[in-house]
């Protein structure tokens, strides 16, 4: 379990030092994403503060839904993926490690960003925190309900749109309970009854979606 | 039970049984939908506040409350197909997706017709509302993956695990929607003890929700029918079938 935890994880990391401009794409779109709504709505501190939140999360939902898209595809295309079913080793356990990975490489420098957004945004040093919780319980929740679409799509030729259409209407509560709980800690409330509640999504989900996933694949491996 | 129901995994024991019951559906879902509608709209009392314009009622409840059931009947077949690997259970989900859809789609369209002499506007983001409408998202996401696969097998599997993804998040949407903005009428009907509507409003309402499902499940049955036929052409009883229509 613990040499099946290093080889992938190693090998995953690898693969992504070798990729660094795709890893960085959806950061990028996501910094820019944030920039346009200053310029689309108006400078004024107040109203960026009130709108603040719920533009950090549209837009790290979408930069996730860009970049979940590599998950499982060079795998995929290059049969590595069919050798890794084929191993013997439980499917949801090498998806499980695979999608862990992931969100590392994808998401942690997502929250190194967060700070500077946070600034872009007029948000408070108690919202900030606020945000920062809900993203670092949130994006793994996005990850592993991401993966099951991004398995079950992964054979189609262009799947990038219809993944968004799948997985869009599904983080919907994750959306309303991360941006509530950042506006009442902008009113000095307590918000970890919201921060709670993602915390149960994200259980869940890690202990049910990694079946799931292994499922999809082997759909898509047909 | 499964030594009776296991035949029915057959594409042609399906397709019987869909002919057999579609004409009993149709029937009884024109006969309870024109009971229900004509005396919904014509006979039952006014509301004391909402006049005339409340009678949309008979169209608008019935159609949300199923637009919902048949999700969760999607899912069941969705299960069905994934444990006992039924052909036929994806092909009745899939052939229950568009109705589905299409009932949510009159849900809200009714409810927009609804909201406009009532609260004043065509739409608010109100709890009931904004669920509804993620849930004809959830609809037509599953009915576009199926559509994306050219081998309709998998997509059936597919689309039966995004429908399974979906009826998870169904309760987990409803109530963070609640809890985010609620101005939408309490349920109405579902308190069984002592309903808050008069019986003699009631009852064409119920009448007429028992005419929708089976108009429902009579599109559902004739849907399914063609699936077979265009996934089956090729078998022999099929060909059987088109030669004794050509005659």
């Amino acid at each position: 379990m613990n040499r099946l935890w290093h080889g992938v994880v190693k090998r995953e990391l690898a693969l992504a030092y070798q990729q660094k401009t795709e890893l960085v794409q959806p950061l990028m779109f996501m910094l820019m994403v944030v920039t346009l709504f200053p310029l689309g709505i108006g400078p004024g501190p107040d109203t960026l503060q009130r709108i603040g939140p719920g533009v950090i999360w549209i837009a790290a939902i979408l930069s996730s839904l860009l970049g979940m898209e590599r998950l499982f595809r060079d795998d995929f295309q290059d049969g590595s993926l069919e050798q890794m079913m084929l191993s013997g080793i439980p499917v949801s356990m090498i998806a499980a490690i695979k999608v862990f990975t992931h969100w590392l490489v994808s998401t942690g420098p997502l929250l190194i960003m967060s700070p500077l957004l946070a600034m872009f945004l007029n948000l408070t040093v108690p919202m900030y925190i606020a945000l920062l919780c809900t993203l670092l319980l949130g994006t793994p929740l996005l990850s592993f309900v991401g993966a099951i679409a991004v398995g079950l799509t992964v054979s189609l030729q262009r799947g990038g749109i219809l993944l968004a259409l799948l997985l869009i209407p599904v983080f919907i509560p994750l959306l309303i309970f991360a941006t509530s709980a950042v506006d009442s800690a902008a009113l000095q409330l307590p918000y970890h009854p919201q921060l709670a509640i993602i915390g149960a999504m994200l259980l869940l989900a890690m202990a049910v979606s990694p079946f799931a996933i292994a499922y999809s694949l082997r759909v898509s491996q047909n | 039970m499964w030594k009776w129901l296991h035949p029915y995994a057959k594409t042609e024991r399906a397709y019987q049984l869909c002919k057999t019951l579609q004409p009993w559906f149709w029937s009884g879902a024109l006969l309870c939908l024109a009971v229900g509608t004509v005396w919904g709209l014509a006979f039952a009392p006014q509301d004391y506040q909402q006049g005339d314009s409340f009678r949309i009622i008979y169209i608008h409840v019935p159609s949300a409350i199923l637009s919902m059931s048949t999700y969760v009947a999607m899912a069941v077949a969705a299960i069905v197909g994934l444990v006992w690997q039924w052909r036929t259970a994806y092909m009745a989900m899939i052939a229950m997706a568009p109705v589905g859809a299409v009932m949510t789609f009159i849900a809200l369209f009714t409810g927009a017709a609804w909201g406009k002499p009532m609260w004043g506007t065509w739409w608010v983001w109100d709890a009931r509302l904004t669920s509804e409408l993620i849930l004809l998202f959830l609809y037509l996401g599953v009915i576009a993956l199926y559509g994306a696969f050219e081998d309709k097998q998998q997509a059936g599997k597919a689309a039966g695990v995004m429908a399974l993804v979906g009826v998870v998040n169904v309760p987990i949407i409803h109530y963070s929607v609640e809890w985010w903005n609620t101005l939408h009428q309490g349920a109405t009907i579902s308190k069984f003890d002592k309903p808050s509507i008069a019986a003699e409003m009631l009852w064409p309402l119920l009448i007429n929700l028992l005419g929708f499902a089976l108009f429902i499940a009579a599109v559902t049955v004739m849907r399914m029918r063609n699936e077979i036929i265009r996934r089956e052409i090729q078998r022999p009883w099929v060909k059987a079938l088109a030669q004794k229509a050509l005659g």
